[in-house]
């Protein structure tokens, strides 16, 4: 009935909607433009009077994180929504929470930076989400939604992740698809897990002894450096798995390309406008949208570059995703990148001149 | 058939909820919508904008570059989109504050003095709704049943009552606007 319902509505009102169907257990934000109607909409919709979902307006970005650091530590769903500088100030409890191998979600609504910025969308947070923006060795599974229908949908298919690899997982927008209004089929609900599920699919989570010799112990320090690399080790060896099995990727007008744009989330969008425009023209151009921006859709990228004259880098920033495209294909061919920054979006027009100018 | 539309003037003049209704109303007729607002400072004074797109097919992108119909309801605004009309495209305008009107020969200008009107008939709060008539009139994308049935969907319910005047508006918006 109201499951299969098309709604109206904007990507961050769908993270919101989608929490509460996917049984999250609870959120913790402290609001900031563009996705404060995250806390907003919980905050109408009242999940704790329907589900039992605590939803709670943290005093900071630093209480959020370590509220989910807690949380996550009992085994729960549990997850914060911030924006760029935000979530620099999770990026501590981000990498404590891969530290002590513990799921979460965190969504990013990114906005212009670098420092307060704008307000206006961005995607220059791309190295700090993939290429770790707290210390240490570590990765945060990233989901780039480029449709509303992402936004409701990567909400429990990150939460399946970070309990899968029992690491943080981030959904990384921006201001564009947080902020549209799209329509949308919101997920079908799914019961809050209980205690006793809790306690059989996570083994290692804090819900007290339960006859067991040793207490489960989350911690992230080890001070004996052979046990410390071990426990990387073992992280690694998660990541690498993690690669293998879980890169996800869309390809659009590809088999006929003689060029190729490289973009995600909401410049995938314009990109495939862009596209559109070109095969009007008669230039034959595909687009590969990485899904997953870790782990990264590399194979595919290095195999369409065997195709491919070259390849265009469009992303809403001074060019990050480029340096892992050329990790990809290497020397083989040329690949460009055309962004803006500090808030503007590029309009399709415009990188469809970029990409005439490369060919 | 795709409709690339964008509505722009003073914030608190109603035009990103005149984008929602006609966004609401295209997504009654089961077509695919976007709804892109400028969210930025303007919602608190300034200029306001959004972009909506309704069409048969999957809209590709949100964000465009040049749109069919461009509706103005300031002079910012229209000096900012006059040169962003499609060739054959559309302008409408309220030339209440407008000093210098659009000039361009290649495309269709449209004038609704939908202020005036508002004001006339004591209807400032549907003013939005006098201007949507008017590109329901031009540029008929959706059916005026779909946005009364779009307007259900968006207003409480303690609100209906209110429907009649909105649709009295749009009849109205409708018989008032005039190519120039």
């Amino acid at each position: 009935m109201a499951e299969k319902e098309v709604s109206l509505i904007k990507g961050n009102e769908a993270i919101a909607l989608a929490a509460i169907r996917c049984g999250c257990d609870g959120y913790f934000g402290y609001p900031i433009t563009p996705q404060s109607e995250v806390l907003e909409t919980l905050a109408a919709q009242k999940p704790w009077e329907t589900t039992g979902m605590v939803v709670l307006q943290a005093e900071s970005e630093l209480a959020s994180i370590n509220m989910v650091y807690g949380g996550a530590g009992t085994g729960k769903r549990v997850m914060t929504s911030s924006s760029s500088p935000g979530i620099s100030l999770m990026q501590e409890g981000m990498s404590y929470l891969a530290g002590a191998e513990l799921p979460c979600v965190v969504f990013n609504c990114m906005r212009g930076g670098p420092g307060l910025g704008t307000i206006q969308p961005s995607q220059s947070d791309y190295f700090q989400t993939v290429k770790g923006g707290g210390h240490g060795d570590y990765r945060l599974i990233t989901l780039a939604p480029s449709s509303v229908q992402e936004m409701a949908d990567f909400v429990d298919l990150a939460f399946e992740l970070a309990f899968r690899y029992r690491n943080p997982a981030m959904i990384l927008s921006d201001g564009v698809i947080g902020q549209m209004m799209e329509k949308v089929v919101l997920p079908g609900f799914k019961p809050r897990r209980t205690e006793e599920q809790i306690m059989k699919e996570c083994p290692w989570a804090a819900t007290g002894r339960m006859g067991r010799t040793h207490p489960n112990i989350i911690t992230s320090l080890e001070l004996q450096s052979e046990v410390m690399e071990q426990n990387n080790l073992r992280i690694q060896a998660k990541y690498k798995e993690c690669e293998e099995k879980e890169v996800r990727y869309e390809e659009y007008m590809c088999e006929d390309a003689d060029w190729l744009i490289v973009a995600f989330g909401s410049a995938a969008r314009i990109a495939k406008k862009t596209i559109q425009l070109a095969r009007g023209e008669g230039i034959k151009v595909g687009l590969l949208l990485p899904i997953t921006l870790w782990p990264f859709p590399t194979r595919q990228i290095e195999a369409l570059g065997r195709k491919v004259k070259g390849i265009l880098v469009l992303e809403f920033n001074a060019g990050q995703m480029i340096e892992d495209v050329k990790l990809a294909v290497g020397c083989s061919l040329p690949v460009e990148h055309y962004g803006r920054l500090g808030g503007i979006v590029p309009d399709p027009d415009e990188a469809l001149e970029a990409l005439k100018k490369m060919i | 058939m795709t409709n690339e539309i964008i509505i722009s003037g003073f914030g608190g003049q109603g035009v990103l909820s005149m984008g929602k209704i006609l966004a609401y109303s295209g997504l009654m007729e089961g077509k695919e919508v976007t709804w892109m607002p400028a969210y930025g400072p303007e919602q608190r004074g300034g200029t306001a904008n959004c972009t909506v797109i309704v069409a048969d097919e999957a809209i590709a992108s949100p964000v465009i570059s040049s749109y069919d119909v461009v509706i103005v309801l300031n002079q910012p605004s229209l000096d900012k989109f006059e040169p962003k009309v499609k060739k054959g495209g559309a302008i409408i305008y309220d030339s209440y504050g407008i000093i210098n009107p659009p000039t361009r020969k290649d495309i269709r200008i449209y004038k609704i003095d939908a202020m005036d009107t508002a004001a006339e008939l004591g209807m400032t709060k549907v003013f939005n709704m006098i201007v949507l008539g008017g590109l329901l009139k031009i540029c008929p994308m959706v059916s005026i049943d779909s946005v009364l049935k779009g307007l259900r969907k968006t207003l409480p319910e303690r609100h209906w009552d209110l429907i009649p005047k909105n649709e009295e508006a749009i009849r109205k918006g409708m018989e008032i606007i005039r190519p120039v």
